[in-house]
């Protein structure tokens, strides 16, 4: 079978003080396994609302999203971390819920992280460079066909950022990546298709130049508040 | 695409690794956390023991007293504690749902049962503590104790779902229901028998489902000395009710999660 995740006709509507307000609107696209990629966008063109989206934490106002294939959560998000548990009981409980056994992750966990004695510690003593180095080591530890990544890419030390480099675009090359990003350069290197997310609608392109010179020449205006 | 097996065999995974973190974060690794899950009902039970003794009123009725106060704030637990868990529940575990697997059902399923866990084990704890003291006879009919006492577990579990579940539409639902609840802890049972009730007065407690509940579980501790009254049936259908409206409005709920 085919294995996919594909988009169709999906809007997602908050509700403001000043009436609804469409953050995306009719994004359609589909990425079979082993595409990259890059989706471009300024600040409050969606990014992040197409993120919770996809990895299921939202849901769609409108459309639908099929998943034929594992989506991960965003990559190396702290945010679902028990802060009063250690870092290992982290691991522990996110083998779980994926099903996986966490005793031969654990090396792997221990070398990439470098946290030492640290593993063994409540995650709130962590520094934030140190939380980053774990919840990256424990997105790397489940195998996902598909993987998240909204931009912090940049977060950490040089060292740090060249591993990462190495885990997710050398040896896990064949799955698929969406990476959402303010940043041409990043999307450049890392992507071989690359759209547009301007003002909530999504802008495929034949070729990355053509996305790149659409971006550049197009700005968000402060969202607007409509008296209707 | 998953199968409605596989599907369960995800949930049970989803809800036990659920479980295991609130349990380590709530009693910790070094920490009396879990005592007070039977202290705090001790407390209470010895304090209406003996306002009652001081009252003179433990001569006067045929009441066991220390059955009646243990019955009372154990079964208070099931619904009262299960719905606090619940009305901030999406909310403080927006987070998990990034995890693909992790529904709100899910989280709403761990929070009830733990309290249903907690709350049952404490009232265990206490009777046997109790029963050996010998401040309370063995239950004349531990059968009936134990039905009731799941019924009331299921209605608590239901309330806390609908309840739950409509607090993360409004933050008015919270506000409504603290005070509600406290109006609630006497009314439902921790305070009086139906029995001494006037005939007007029962009919209009008797429209509470957990007063059923209660009831049911003091006939099987000492229904044979005094007189009780429930309605299996009428607990039952409020429990399934309550449970359908409250799943349905979870799945509503769940849609329109967002984060904050």
């Amino acid at each position: 079978m085919r294995r996919y995740i594909g988009l169709e006709g999906v809007c997602k509507d908050y509700s403001t003080r000043h009436g609804s307000r469409r953050v995306l609107d009719k994004v359609s696209f589909e990425l079979d396994r082993g595409g990259h990629l890059g989706i471009l966008g300024r600040n409050g063109a969606g990014k992040s609302t197409l993120i919770r989206l996809l990895s299921g934490a939202e849901y769609p106002s409108s459309g639908c999203i099929r998943r034929h294939m594992s989506v991960s959560w965003p990559l190396a998000f702290t945010g679902a971390f028990q802060t009063h548990l250690t870092g290992i009981d982290n691991l522990k409980f996110v083998c779980r819920v994926y099903g996986v056994d966490w005793k031969p992750l654990l090396p792997f966990v221990e070398d990439f992280t470098e946290l030492g004695i640290y593993l063994r510690e409540p995650v709130m003593t962590y520094s934030t460079g140190m939380m980053m180095r774990l919840a990256f080591a424990l997105s790397m530890a489940i195998e996902f066909d598909c993987f998240l990544i909204d931009e912090g890419m940049a977060v950490g030390d040089t060292r740090f950022g060249d591993r990462c480099h190495v885990e997710l675009f050398e040896k896990r090359r064949d799955r698929s990546f969406i990476l959402v990003s303010h940043d041409p350069h990043i999307i450049r290197s890392y992507c071989n298709r690359v759209a547009v997310l301007h003002m909530g609608r999504l802008y495929q392109f034949e070729t990355i130049d053509a996305a790149y010179e659409f971006y550049g020449s197009h700005e968000v205006p402060a969202p607007a508040v409509r008296f209707d | 695409m998953t199968s409605l097996r596989q599907s369960f065999a995800i949930q049970r995974r989803v809800i036990g690794a659920l479980l295991m973190r609130e349990l380590i974060t709530r009693y910790g690794r070094h920490n009396i956390g879990v005592l007070w899950l039977v202290l705090e009902p001790l407390a209470f039970t010895v304090g209406v023991a003996t306002l009652w003794s001081l009252a003179g009123m433990a001569n006067r009725s045929p009441m066991p007293i220390v059955a009646f106060a243990v019955t009372g704030y154990s079964s208070v637990l099931l619904w009262r504690n299960t719905v606090s868990k619940c009305n901030a529940a999406i909310e403080q575990n927006f987070n998990l749902l990034y995890h693909r697997n992790v529904r709100v059902m899910d989280v709403f399923a761990t929070r009830i049962l733990l309290e249903i866990g907690g709350a049952t084990a404490s009232f265990m704890v206490l009777t046997l503590a109790l029963l050996l003291a010998e401040w309370v006879e063995p239950p004349q009919d531990a059968l009936k104790v134990i039905a009731g006492w799941l019924l009331l577990a299921w209605f608590g579990a239901a309330l806390a779902t609908f309840i739950g579940a409509a607090a993360s539409f409004s933050e008015i639902v919270d506000r409504v229901w603290h005070p509600i609840s406290y109006l609630m802890f006497p009314l439902a049972g921790a305070a009086f028998m139906v029995d001494w009730l006037p005939p007007a007065g029962q009919e209009v407690v008797l429209w509470l489902p957990m007063v059923h509940g209660v009831e049911m579980v003091r006939d099987g501790f000492y229904g044979h000395l005094m007189r009780t009254h429930y309605d299996v049936g009428y607990l039952v259908t409020a429990n399934l009710v309550l449970s359908f409206l409250g799943l349905l409005l979870l799945r509503l709920a769940g849609r329109r999660a967002k984060s904050h």
